[in-house]
């Protein structure tokens, strides 16, 4: 456990001498937030009409903004891991008698840590544009739960993309996923507003869930049965996304 | 610091390892006694990394056996890797840390304690010429202080067998020589090293024991001196003004190898003092006039050469 906060150490080290990593987390989200509210916030207002739950499009717009914020926090995580990999410094930490995991826990810990700390950045900036959640103490502190449950399942699968990636370039797919998959799910829109096979996938892909349990909870609405599917996803993707990592780092490096 | 050398540091029994259908390692046997200098020679592509690799546990062989300091490389790896320190061939340091929190890091992984870890580092930075450079950023720094500093971490742990993999590939000359004296101090402390190298000068300078790998194969292990002995190469050179003073002293030593061209006759010898004293002599009493000589004692170039069939990479290997 002290390889680890070793570990722990390092990565706090490397995000204070690089704080672009964490600005570009929260900048990214931000500039989200103001192109939705801002520009197609009105035109959505009217559009979607009753299907925007709440009474202004941003409340509607905040959670799926939030994991778009987690998403790049995490993209950000495999290409560091990647260049531990491709710098060899990894090799040198497993000819060490330490704890074999602990650079990977190291980078899980921080990483996790790094994206509530953006997140809770993003949500104070929505706040200030007029986000205003009607959610008490107890759904406050599920909503942190499930960030913080959606944060650790989508850094594991992160170390796994970087422990898996050729070159640093190698991880970009992982980003694109985590970017893009947000615009087919709940987040800006509702699936019922979409057509066929988008609305097949948008209702049944991981984000959607997550996010409409989210949104529940932030407003104060019946959280219905999305928080048990979205915390089933959650852990889901976790179990994955550890185990695809420890088969990686089991195996014999090649770099 | 001073150990007492006892037995052998590192013990190889038939290690085989293949990549896909390449044959890499193909059955290879070493032993390395303790407070010495093994150097593992061979050319690109001759296995020496991959060596390496199966020795620092970082990656499993296919066959065969394998001890270092006196631990099972398989069922005590944990035990190695307490006893090892690795530099490899690419230096694997922290870019974003500093020199001095590379060596920290180190310090802690190994659980120094934050008093002797900073001792040990404050020590290290000294003795590697780092101490001015010590809080700047390691991506800063340039190819033979990245190396410097790779080696100062690999000693935090105060390891007693080193492997060093082509210490100085691509090092310029002052910082070649550095790693020299650094190396030979290492062993003065007791500390066994492993080193590879494609530079025959290198593990002519600095080798105890020297093994020639070659395509996955040991194919002669000895000292410098054991593996130039009795090898041919070993030639006088004489040249001469004219042809004629030429073909009388070829005249004179029928194993001799002419040079019309160059003006050249080269006598096989041993180079040592009776025996040139013995052709000048002879030249002497023909009254042959020699422009220039030139004693040529076979090198490792050679030892290679006659091993293999094929020069060594050493040439085109220029980085």
């Amino acid at each position: 456990m002290s390889d680890a906060m070793t570990m722990v150490r390092r990565n706090v080290r490397h995000t204070r001498r690089n704080p672009v990593v964490v600005i570009m987390t929260i900048a990214l989200p931000v500039f989200m937030l103001l192109l939705f509210v801002g520009i197609f916030g009105g035109a959505l207002n009217i559009g979607l009409g009753a299907a925007v739950q709440g009474d202004d499009y941003i409340d509607y717009l905040v959670p799926g903004i939030l994991l778009m914020a987690v998403g790049y926090g995490a993209s950000q995580t495999a290409m560091a891991v990647n260049q531990d990999v491709t710098s060899g410094i990894i090799s040198r930490f497993r000819t060490m008698r330490i704890s074999r995991t602990s650079v990977l826990t190291g980078h899980v810990i921080v990483s996790t840590a790094r994206t509530l700390v953006s997140s809770v950045l993003v949500v104070g900036v929505a706040v200030l544009l007029g986000y205003r959640p009607d959610a008490g103490v107890s759904e406050w502190l599920a909503a942190v739960g499930l960030v913080a449950l959606f944060t650790l399942a989508l850094t594991w699968l992160a170390v796994a993309v970087g422990l898996a990636a050729k070159s640093p370039e190698g991880t970009t797919p992982f980003l694109f996923a985590v970017q893009l998959l947000p615009f087919v799910s709940s987040a800006f829109v509702p699936p019922d507003s979409m057509s066929g096979a988008v609305r097949w996938f948008a209702t049944h892909q991981p984000f959607t869930p997550i996010i409409d349990a989210m949104r529940a909870l932030l407003l104060g609405t019946p959280v219905d049965n999305h928080g048990i599917v979205a915390v089933l996803w959650c852990v889901g993707l976790t179990v994955a996304g550890y185990g695809w990592a420890r088969l990686l780092f089991r195996r014999d490096p090649v770099t | 610091m001073t150990r007492v050398p006892s037995g052998a540091a590192v013990e190889v029994t038939g290690l085989r390892k293949a990549f896909g259908d390449k044959v890499v390692l193909d059955g290879v046997d070493l032993e390395v006694a303790s407070g010495t200098v093994f150097a593992l020679l061979g050319p690109n592509g001759a296995g020496k990394t991959t060596a390496v690799r199966i020795l620092s546990t970082l990656i499993r062989a296919d066959g065969g056996q394998a001890r270092v300091a006196g631990h099972d490389l398989v069922k005590e790896a944990d035990e190695v890797r307490g006893a090892i320190g690795v530099t490899g061939q690419f230096s694997a340091v922290d870019d974003l840390l500093t020199g001095e929190e590379n060596l920290v890091l180190m310090a802690d992984l190994h659980h120094l304690g934050r008093a002797e870890g900073r001792r040990r580092t404050a020590e290290l930075l000294d003795r590697f010429d780092l101490t001015d450079a010590a809080r700047k950023v390691v991506s800063t720094y340039s190819g033979g202080m990245r190396r410097r500093l790779d080696l100062a971490m690999t000693l935090v742990g105060d390891p007693q067998v080193i492997f060093l993999d082509e210490p100085t590939t691509g090092l310029d000359p002052r910082s070649r020589r550095t790693m020299w004296e650094t190396i030979r101090s290492l062993v003065a402390s007791g500390v066994t090293i492993f080193l590879t190298t494609q530079y025959l000068d290198e593990a002519d300078e600095l080798a105890d024991r020297i093994a020639v790998l070659d395509q996955g194969k040991v194919v002669a292990v000895g000292t410098a001196e054991e593996l130039k002995r009795g090898l041919p190469g070993g030639h006088v050179r004489l040249r001469f003004a004219d042809l004629t003073q030429v073909s009388a002293a070829a005249g004179l030593f029928q194993d001799a190898t002419r040079d019309d061209d160059a003006l050249t006759l080269e006598v096989p010898s041993d180079g040592g003092v009776r025996a040139l004293r013995n052709l000048l002599d002879q030249l002497e009493r023909e009254g042959i006039e020699v422009e220039d000589l030139s004693v040529h004692t076979p090198d490792l170039d050679d030892v290679f050469f006659a091993l293999t069939g094929h020069p060594t990479a050493e040439k085109e290997a220029v980085r």
